[in-house]
C-alpha cells in the first residue's frame, strides 16, 4: 500500500513524502528533496566563468580557462556526490530495526541502521539540552530528516505511523 | 511477536530438505545456516549437529522444512512426507518454508507459534535473507560480534543482530562437508560448492611457525646486543637520541618483534595490525631495493661525492658574504661597528675552520656515501633517516651560530629586564618568585644605570645577528622535518586496510542494511540484509 502526499520545507520548498505500507509491522517514509534547479546552476556557472574571463583579460593566459573548467566540472560533481541529498528515507521495522537512509544525487546512499532493542522511542522535540550526566540511561540522539527539514505537519504524520508501531511493538513484547 | 527467520541466500535454490540452525528465543528469530537434503538417516544428523554443537559450542537444531517446487503444481506426496518429518525432529515452532510457482512465490508457516495462547494466529512471519559468505567474513570490524574464544562453557549472550553473526561464526564445523565429500549427510550452505582455500595461504601457515621461533630468536639476540652494558657508556646514549637513524632502527626493531612474536594474535584488529606492518616492511625495502638500483644505474653516488665538497664550499662562501653584509651597514640599519666586527669575525673564524674539516673529510666521501646507499636495503625509512643525520651534520656550523647568537640574545634580555627593573627601583624576589620594591645605594644605580644603557645600543645589533640565524636554522629545521615527515608515512601507511577496503570491502563492514523486497499481501514480508562498507568520505 503506497500513498503520496504534498508538506512543505521550512524553507517553503517543496516536498513529497511517500508512504509505504508493507505490513502491519513494516513501514516506510521517503521524503524528496526539491531537486537541483536549472536557475542556481547556471547562475553559478556564469559566475565563475565571469570571473575566470576577468582573470584571463588580466594576465593573458589560458591555463586560468582550463583551469576554470576543471573547478567547474569537479566543484558540480562533487556537490552532486557529497553535499546534494536527493531523498531521505526511514524504514520501521517492528522487533528488527529502524534504518535511516540518505541517497545524495548522483547515487551514493549512506545507511544507518538502529537496532530495536537500543530505540527507547520516537519524539519530536522543539529544542534539546543535552546534560553531561545521561538522563535516563539515554546515551544518543538521533535527529532524522536533518536534509530535507520538513515542517511540523509532516513530522507528526510520521510521527503518528511510527507511534502506532511501537505501541504493537509494546504490546506484543509485554504479553506472557 | 514477529518471527524473524534469517535464511542463507545460497539455498534459495537448493533441493528441498530439512532446515538447520540455531533458534534464538529472546528475539523469536530463527537463523538456518544449511539445508539437508534427502536420503538422510536422522540418527546421522542428530550426530553431526552434537558435533558441530561440541565445537562451536552454539546450540544447533533442526528447525523445520524446506520445499522448493520447480513445478506449477506442489507435489502432494513431498507435503504429507515433509509433514511426517515433524514427527522425528521435535522443535517448537516448527518452520514449514516453501518456494513454489517457478519461484516466485513463498510462503512460510510456523507451527507452534505464537508461543502464548492469547495472542492472534496466524502470526506474521519475517523472512531476512544473509549472505553468508559475508556475514562469516565480516567479523572483522562489527565490534558487537566478535566471538571470544576465551569464553567458558556457556558463551556470553549477545543481543540482537549480533546472535545471527556470532551463530554464523561458531558454526564453521558444518560448512566444511561440501558436496564432493562423501559423507553421510548432504548439506547445502555457501561452501557446498566446493570449501574454499588458497594454497598460498595454507603454505604461509604451515611455514610460518618454526620461521617465526627462529626470526624471534633472532631478533631477541640482536636486541641482548643492544643492550649490553657497552652502551651505555656516556657519551653514546646522548648521540645515539640526537641521531634519527638509531631512533629509526629501534623503531624497525619494535616493529618486526611484534611481528614474529611466536605467540598468536588475540583478536581480528591485532591480526590487521600485524599484516599491516609487514607490508609496510615490504613496501619499505622494496622502495629501498629500486633506489638502491637508480643509484646503481645513473652512477649517483659518483657524482654525488664529486658536487658534495664543492656545494659545502659554495653554501660556506654564501655564509661568509651574509656576514660580511652583516658587518656591513645591513638593510640600511646603522649597526655598533666594535661589536659588529667582534661577532663577525669570530663566525667567520668558525666557517674557515669548517672548510678546512670538510676539505680534511673529502677523500672519504664516496665511501660514506657508498655506505649510506647500501644501507637502503634495510629499508627507504632508513636512507632517509640517514640523509637527515647527514644534512645535520653538514649544517652544524649553522647550529652553533644559531646556539651562540640565542645565548647572547638570551644573555641581552635577561640583563635588560633586569636592570630596568633597577632602573624603576624595584627587584626580582628569587625567595617569593615576584617583583619587589628596592633601595639601592646611589652607586649601585649609577653603574646600573650606565649598563643599561650601553645594552639598550647593543640590542638591535644582537637582535639582528640573532634573527638572521634563527632564519637559517629554521630553513634546515624544515628541510630535516620534511624528510622525518616521509618516514613517519611510510611507518605507518595502513596499505592493507586501504586494500581491503578497495578489493573486499564487506571485510570492513561498519553496520548492516535492510532492503524490502517485492511484497505481496498475504505473504510473509522478505528483507534483504547487506553489509555495506565503511563509509570513509560521508559528511556526518
Amino acid at each position: 500500500m503506497e500513498d503520496e502526499r504534498v508538506f512543505s520545507d521550512i524553507c517553503g520548498g517543496r516536498l513529497a513524502l511517500q508512504r509505504r505500507h508493507y505490513s502491519p509491522s513494516c513501514r516506510e517514509f521517503c521524503l524528496s528533496c526539491p531537486r537541483l534547479s536549472l536557475r542556481s546552476l547556471t547562475a553559478v556557472t556564469c559566475s565563475v566563468w565571469l570571473a575566470a574571463y576577468a582573470l584571463f583579460t588580466l594576465f593573458e593566459n589560458s591555463v586560468i580557462l582550463s583551469a576554470a573548467i576543471f573547478i567547474t566540472l569537479l566543484g558540480l560533481l562533487g556537490y552532486l556526490h557529497f553535499v546534494k541529498i536527493d531523498q531521505e528515507t526511514l524504514l520501521i521495522i517492528d522487533s528488527l530495526g529502524i534504518q535511516l537512509t540518505s541517497s545524495y544525487a548522483s547515487g551514493k546512499e549512506s545507511t544507518t541502521f538502529i537496532e530495536m532493542g537500543k530505540v527507547k522511542d520516537i519524539i519530536i522535540n522543539e529544542a534539546i539540552y543535552m546534560d553531561p550526566l545521561e538522563p535516563h540511561g539515554i546515551s544518543q540522539v538521533v535527529p532524522v530528516f536533518q536534509n530535507a527539514k520538513p515542517r511540523l505537519d509532516c513530522l507528526i504524520e510520521v510521527y503518528r505511523s511510527c507511534q502506532e508501531i511501537l505501541a504493537h511493538r509494546k504490546a506484543t513484547s509485554t504479553s506472557p | 511477536m514477529v518471527l524473524k527467520v534469517f535464511f542463507p541466500t545460497c539455498c534459495t535454490s537448493a533441493e528441498s530438505g530439512l532446515l538447520v540452525g540455531r533458534w534464538v528465543p529472546e528475539q523469536s528469530s530463527a537463523v538456518v545456516l544449511a539445508v539437508v537434503h534427502f536420503p538422510f538417516i536422522p540418527i546421522q544428523v542428530k550426530e553431526l549437529l552434537a558435533r558441530v554443537q561440541q565445537a562451536g559450542r552454539v546450540g544447533l537444531a533442526v528447525l523445520g522444512t524446506w520445499c522448493h517446487c520447480r513445478l506449477q503444481e506442489p507435489e502432494e506426496g513431498l507435503g504429507r512426507f515433509l509433514e511426517g518429518l515433524g514427527a522425528i525432529f521435535t522443535h517448537e515452532p516448527w518452520l514449514q518454508l516453501c518456494r513454489e510457482r517457478g519461484g516466485s512465490v513463498w510462503s512460510c508457516k510456523a507451527l507452534g507459534w505464537p508461543m502464548s495462547p492469547g495472542a492472534p494466529s496466524p502470526a506474521p512471519v519475517m523472512l531476512i535473507f544473509y549472505d553468508q559468505r559475508h556475514v562469516l567474513l565480516s567479523q572483522l570490524h562489527t565490534p558487537a560480534t566478535l566471538p571470544d574464544p576465551q569464553a567458558g562453557d556457556a558463551p556470553p549472550s549477545v543481543g540482537g543482530l549480533a546472535a545471527v553473526f556470532d551463530t554464523v561464526a561458531r558454526s564453521e564445523l558444518l560448512f566444511r562437508s561440501d558436496r564432493f565429500h562423501e559423507g553421510p549427510v548432504q548439506l547445502s550452505h555457501w561452501q557446498s560448492e566446493g570449501i574454499e582455500a588458497s594454497i598460498l595461504v595454507e603454505l604461509a601457515k604451515q611455514a610460518s611457525g618454526p620461521t617465526c621461533l627462529m626470526l624471534s630468536f633472532l631478533l631477541s639476540l640482536l636486541s641482548a646486543v643492544g643492550a649490553c652494558r657497552l652502551f651505555r657508556l656516556w657519551p653514546l646514549p646522548f648521540i645515539c637520541s640526537k641521531l634519527s637513524t638509531c631512533e629509526q632502527a629501534r623503531h624497525r626493531l619494535g616493529h618486526l618483534t611484534f611481528l614474529f612474536s611466536p605467540r598468536k594474535a588475540e583478536s581480528p584488529v591485532q591480526l590487521m595490525r600485524k599484516v599491516n606492518v609487514f607490508f609496510s616492511l615490504l613496501l619499505d625495502v622494496a622502495l629501498g631495493l629500486a633506489l638502491l638500483a637508480w643509484l646503481r644505474a645513473e652512477n649517483c653516488i659518483g657524482q654525488l661525492a664529486d658536487a658534495l665538497v664543492p656545494v659545502a664550499d659554495c653554501v660556506a662562501e654564501e655564509l661568509q658574504h651574509l656576514l660580511q653584509w652583516l658587518m656591513g651597514a645591513p638593510a640600511g640599519l646603522k649597526m655598533n661597528r666594535a661589536l659588529d666586527q667582534v661577532l663577525g669575525r669570530f663566525f667567520l673564524y668558525h666557517i674557515h675552520l669548517w672548510i678546512s674539516y670538510i676539505h680534511l673529510m673529502s677523500p672519504f666521501v664516496e665511501g660514506i656515501l657508498w655506505h649510506v646507499g647500501l644501507s637502503a636495503c634495510l629499508g627507504l625509512t632508513v636512507a632517509l633517516s640517514l640523509l637527515s643525520d647527514i644534512i645535520a651534520l653538514l649544517t652544524f656550523h649553522i647550529y652553533c651560530f644559531y646556539v651562540y647568537g640565542a645565548r647572547l640574545y638570551c644573555l641581552k634580555i635577561h640583563g635588560l629586564s633586569s636592570l630596568w627593573r633597577l632602573f624603576r627601583g624595584k627587584k626580582w624576589n628569587v625567595l617569593r618568585q615576584r617583583v619587589d620594591s628596592c633601595s639601592y645605594d646611589l652607586d649601585q644605580l649609577f653603574i646600573g644605570t650606565l649598563l643599561f644603557t650601553i645594552l639598550v645600543f647593543l640590542l638591535p645589533t644582537i637582535a639582528l645577528y640573532y634573527l638572521v640565524f634563527t632564519l637559517l636554522r629554521l630553513l634546515v629545521v624544515a628541510v630535516q622535518g620534511s624528510l622525518h615527515l616521509l618516514i613517519d608515512l611510510i611507518n605507518s601507511l595502513p596499505l592493507y586496510s586501504v586494500g581491503l577496503r578497495l578489493c573486499r570491502p564487506y571485510r570492513l563492514a561498519a553496520g548492516v542494511k535492510f532492503r524490502v523486497l517485492d511484497h505481496e499481501a498475504g505473504k510473509p514480508l522478505r528483507l534483504l540484509m547487506q553489509m555495506p562498507p565503511e563509509q570513509a568520505l560521508s559528511p556526518s
